[in-house]
């Protein structure tokens, strides 16, 4: 399986889509959109994994698919909307990096990702491999989207879209065991993330979900 | 079911059990009659020779922490059984204490036995968000930010972690099929035939990941504070436990890119970030006010050390690092129950609140002494035996890698004997709390001395069997 055959190329689109959203994700200036990004990557995430669930002849991808979707296309998103919404968040984002320079640095890491994925695995098989660099680049992008944003909410949805680059990884590697159950333990940690910001409610606490804000709490300073 | 899985689920069993309970007594009780179980199944798993059984194993290498891990889950349950009260709790977070107790328990374990590194990484990531809802219980503005912080921190930790494994089965996929494909056992059967690239690749994520969750800088910034707002006794599993969990899953990793002759050498990176972590935590010792805190970035310190030992490598070398993680485990536990005791007895948990502790409560104080010194690295303790082989072995192999090591251990040596006598021979301080009732401030003060205890005698006269099993141990991690 190589450039030019169907099952290689489809494969790519998908892996390329969910990489642009991960820069769709970084210019958004409203967390409204971000939300809505996010739902289209999972979305796509989930084709993708459909899709190799079919080229690879294995079953339990599909089922990957059907709960990326359902997590990721539809539940997640509407409870991050339900919190900005609950809590009265700041509609826009905080950015610690501006737009620009985030994009920026963006495109450096997918090179990078490239650069540091393509030499190191020449054993591997070509899907596999560059596979792998796509992915690496949407957890590259995710950590990013985590260090330039203020705000816990984007902070957060960076860590989502961090681990949409960990189940490409997987779902790109033919015969990977427990790939169904590892896809799941870590979307049930994800979710945790997202029901740790309801529990925990910080805005109730602290006027901004900034969590510059929660450095004050420390016990250090007298 | 085989004795391996017993283990794990008759923790979670009792788990959903405890999370019935509302009554504080009962479940103190419960939650100790439990890890007792727990305590007696892992005896029997050593008795039984070694053996690899579905996802798990049992080896040198990880048997005797899984008796640690045992025992100070036993005494843990202890001194929560006796100074619970004083947390205030009401009786939902009883409940979900306890459950979260021993859910931690359960995975801890499972993440120590595991042979496939598949099941190895779903344990530690249970561990975690038992813990993180653990650290969150107070629900004080600082109590959640160090939920929050250890979550998001080491919530990235493992997904690297998951990412690294996934590169290493990718690695070994040509070689393996799909049945025997994340063992560990099967990968370091193959890995020499591994595309050494791969595994590099593989080897960094799974560093970085598990490294994390170690506490290994530049990655510790969730550790002190995560260690420092939950209940006491969750300070002292998070520290004995959790970090050896994940400094074990970086040994496993490291043995198999190390038995790759062309393949990066795992050395000299646990090196660099076992000496970077020494230095960073024997300075900032010097700066800390909070007591928890203080010791959250000790066990930074020790972390680094076991790391800097693994990655000198040789049996020399790694029977140091072993030696140390056991130390560590069994005298850093005892340390956070009599500085937990001491906070609860002074009402604050502020190295300038709390002084004099010999004076006001002697046995506490006497105790708390021992512990910081067995912490230190003073004889006779355990810790004592493991940096003088670490430093010997350092001193013989890179001599110039040695002198930041033994600077950084005497910086860190005496900033800990400075908070010493300010603790406990200091002038004293009022108290807050009166002594809790009979048998309570028995049974608070009964693990402390017992770990000062074991830690003592296995530094004096370690048995010859656990000898024998840690040697065999530092030839496997290679």
């Amino acid at each position: 399986m190589s450039f030019g055959q169907i099952p290689y190329d489809v494969a790519h689109l998908l892996g390329g889509g969910v990489l642009l959203f991960s820069f769709v994700l970084l210019y958004q200036r409203r967390i409204g959109a971000v939300i809505n990004a996010f739902a289209t990557q999972g979305t796509l995430l989930a084709v993708a994994a459909a899709w190799q669930g079919y080229v690879q002849g294995a079953p339990g991808l599909y089922v990957t698919a059907v709960l990326a979707l359902a997590a990721k296309g539809v539940l997640i998103p509407l409870a991050l909307h339900a919190i900005v919404r609950r809590l009265d968040l700041h509609r826009t984002v905080e950015t610690a990096l501006g737009i620009g320079p985030s994009l920026v640095a963006g495109v450096g890491l997918v090179g990078l990702a490239i650069l540091v994925v393509l030499p190191a695995t020449e054993g591997a098989r070509a899907l596999a491999r560059e596979d792998l660099a796509l992915a690496l680049s949407v957890v590259l992008l995710g950590m990013l989207m985590m260090i330039t944003r203020r705000n816990a909410i984007s902070q957060v949805i960076g860590l989502l879209s961090l681990e949409n680059g960990l189940i490409l990884a997987a779902i790109g590697v033919a015969g990977m065991p427990l790939v169904v159950e590892l896809s799941t333990a870590a979307l049930v940690l994800m979710v945790a993330v997202v029901a740790g910001v309801f529990a925990f409610q910080i805005r109730e606490r602290f006027d901004t979900l900034d969590t510059h804000h929660l450095e004050e709490h420390r016990g250090e300073r007298r | 079911m085989p004795l391996q899985w017993a283990i794990v689920f008759f923790a979670w069993g009792g788990a959903v059990v405890l999370a019935a309970i509302p009554n504080l007594r009962h479940a103190t009780l419960a939650n100790v009659a439990v890890s007792a179980g727990s305590f007696l199944l892992a005896l029997m798993l050593a008795a039984q020779p070694f053996a690899e059984h579905g996802w798990t194993r049992t080896d040198a290498l990880n048997l005797p922490f899984i008796l640690v891990s045992a025992f100070v889950g036993l005494t843990t349950s202890v001194f929560s059984a006796a100074t619970l009260d004083q947390e205030g709790f009401d009786h939902w977070r009883i409940r979900a204490y306890h459950a979260a107790y021993q859910v931690f328990m359960g995975a801890q374990t499972l993440a120590l036995l595991a042979d496939n590194l598949g099941v190895m990484w779903v344990a530690v990531e249970i561990a975690t968000l038992a813990t993180v809802s653990m650290v969150a219980v107070h629900r004080t503005p600082a109590a959640f930010e160090a939920a929050w912080k250890f979550f998001i921190l080491c919530g990235v930790g493992i997904a690297l972690a998951l990412f690294g494994t996934i590169v290493l089965y990718l690695a070994a996929q040509p070689l393996l099929n799909e049945e025997t494909g994340l063992s560990w056992a099967a990968l370091m059967r193959v890995a020499a035939q591994c595309d050494p690239g791969t595994l590099n690749l593989a080897f960094a994520f799974l560093l970085l990941g598990y490294g994390t969750k170690a506490g290994l800088v530049p990655l510790h910034s969730w550790l002190p504070d995560a260690h420092a707002e939950g209940p006491v006794p969750i300070s002292a599993v998070l520290s004995g436990l959790l970090l050896n969990a994940a400094m074990l899953a970086v040994l496993r990793a490291k043995s198999i890119v190390g038995a790759h002759p062309e393949a990066i050498a795992p050395g000299p990176f646990l090196l660099a970030l076992g000496l970077a972590s020494v230095l960073l935590a024997a300075i900032s010792l010097w700066r800390r006010r909070d007591a928890r805190r203080f010791f959250g970035w000790s066990s930074i310190e020790h972390m680094g050390l076991a790391a800097f030992a693994f990655g000198l490598g040789g049996a020399g070398a790694n029977l140091a690092g072993l030696l140390h993680l056991i130390g560590h485990s069994v005298v850093k536990s005892a340390v956070f129950f009599g500085v937990g005791r001491a906070a609860q007895a002074k009402g604050s948990q502020k190295i300038a609140d709390i002084g004099g502790l010999v004076a006001t409560h002697p046995a506490l104080g006497w105790g708390l002494a021992l512990a910081i010194a067995g912490i230190a690295g003073l004889p006779p303790f355990l810790l004592f035996v493991s940096e003088f082989r670490l430093l010997s072995a350092a001193a013989a192999e890179a001599p110039w890698l040695a002198v930041p090591l033994a600077l950084g251990m005497v910086t860190a040596l005496a900033a800990l004997i400075t908070v010493l006598q300010a603790m406990c021979f200091g002038a004293p301080t009022p108290d807050a709390a009166s002594a809790l009732d009979g048998w309570r401030e028995t049974a608070a003060a009964a693990p402390l001395w017992l770990h000062l205890a074991v830690a003592a005698a296995l530094g004096l006269a370690m048995p010859g069997a656990l000898a024998g099993l840690l040697a065999e141990a530092a030839r496997v991690i290679g």
